[in-house]
């Protein structure tokens, strides 16, 4: 039988795998989820309706679902993934959706006065976005960004159905060699415990370091 | 012989079916443990920390863990369950720590003063939160239970991997018998999207009614 001490570099792996997944999907989701938050704005009416349409469906959909979708299925037109990329890139589209709501919400309360006064400035509407409403936005959507990362960490544990040997394919693994089926589980259990609390902690710093003086 | 889109349907059905009775048993399964939780504050300090253990582990660790572990464990219990029950177990679990802040939330809403009022008046504890508490409570609830119950539906497709025959399952058994990933799981995938919608029509719908019977009285 295999000791724990044995089984500390299996672990490991799968932490690092599970960092490294979810810290990728989170920042495409994060990058993409203000990129449709500013098309959901547009004034260009296919352009959001189309954009409405991708959120709508992104909410509806299962992560798993769309990871088979992209691993099992894109062979069939072509797409050859990794499971590691298609990982990546699953977390991050099926992510992206809930951001953009976020970040849409954030713009929205920006005061419009504040748009006017670019206008009259003669900044343009893109530079108006990106100079004075997104950091406002960003700043504002903060806990809110915070609790979709964490949402994002612990579904990364779907990617293990597509193969990918993060932390929950790990344990998945010891458990067939060892027999010990709850021991493992247990074990990553903790680690997706204390990966979560970190990051909530972040977000409490990230909060008062960035907190909107007088409010 | 080749299977074309229309033989999968009754398949995918079939496992819709599976999918919904698991969210929904989950669901109303989970809804009496959610309301201890959220009561639990109003016990004292032991109950509170049990409480604060239960809400950190259901909330802090991904579903799919949870239910692995349910479903391993409860031989452990002398439990030989069928895994459907397992998977009902483990969601129900789960939506009672994510419904309880929903029962938290709705009960801090109901103004103090009702509440001594009723008080006042001689009403029993238990005749305040049933004629008082629940159902104004329930009112401002319904959009999140309905939020909390499309998320089921989505976190429900995890069982598909100990067994269970729900949406996912059926998508994957019709891939692997048509060799057509592609239109099995964006079949399943466009199912729970329109679930999801409908869902939340029905969530509109009840509103609409329960706001027009407040204003008329």
């Amino acid at each position: 039988m295999t000791g724990f001490i044995d089984d500390a570099p299996l672990y490991l792996a799968g932490l690092v795998t599970t960092i490294t997944v979810s810290v990728s999907g989170i920042a495409i989701a994060f990058l993409l989820g203000i990129v449709l938050a500013a098309a959901l704005r547009s004034r260009v009416r296919p352009t959001s309706l189309v954009v409405r349409a991708y959120v709508e469906f992104a909410r509806g959909a299962p992560l798993a679902l769309v990871l088979f979708l992209l691993y099992y299925g894109g062979p069939q037109f072509g797409l050859l993934l990794s499971p590691y990329v298609a990982g990546i890139v699953g977390l991050g589209v099926y992510g992206a959706g809930p951001f953009a709501e976020i970040f849409r919400a954030g713009l929205n309360a920006v005061p419009k006065g504040e748009r006017e006064a670019a206008d009259m400035l003669g900044l343009t509407r893109g530079q108006c976005l990106l100079h004075v409403e997104l950091p406002q936005a960003l700043r504002l959507t903060l806990p809110p960004c915070m609790g979709q990362a964490i949402a994002l960490l612990k579904e990364s544990a779907v990617l293990s159905v597509i193969t990918l040997g993060e932390l929950t394919k790990v344990a998945g693994t010891i458990s067939s060699i060892t027999f010990a089926v709850v021991t493992p589980y247990l074990t990553i259990a903790l680690l997706y415990w204390a990966l979560v609390e970190i990051l909530s902690r972040l977000g409490r710093v990230l909060e008062r370091r960035f907190a909107v003086k007088g409010s | 012989m080749e299977k074309t889109v229309a033989h999968i349907w009754p398949a995918l059905l079939d496992g819709l079916t599976t999918t919904m009775t698991i969210s929904l048993a989950a669901l109303l399964l989970g809804a009496p443990l959610a309301l201890l939780l959220a009561t639990a504050g109003r016990g004292g300090r032991g109950i509170r920390a049990l409480a604060g253990i239960y809400l950190s582990f259901w909330r802090g660790t991904p579903i799919l863990v949870q239910l692995l572990i349910i479903f391993y464990i409860l031989p452990f219990l002398g439990l030989e369950l069928d895994p459907i029950v397992a998977a009902i177990v483990a969601l129900a679990l789960n939506t009672a720590a994510f419904q309880s802040e929903i029962y938290r939330a709705g009960l801090q809403a109901i103004p103090k003063g009702e509440i001594e009022a009723a008080k006042m008046l001689g009403l029993s504890t238990r005749t305040i939160f049933l004629h008082i508490e629940a159902p104004q409570a329930f009112r401002t609830m319904l959009p999140a239970l309905v939020g909390e119950m499309q998320a089921l539906v989505k976190n429900s497709s995890l069982v598909s991997v100990i067994a269970v025959t729900d949406l996912t399952r059926r998508a994957q058994q019709v891939a692997a018998s048509t060799f057509r990933p592609l239109d099995a799981y964006a079949s399943a995938l466009i199912l729970y999207v329109a679930v999801g919608m409908l869902l939340a029509g029905v969530g509109l719908l009840i509103e609409r009614r329960l706001s027009h019977r407040s204003e008329g009285q």
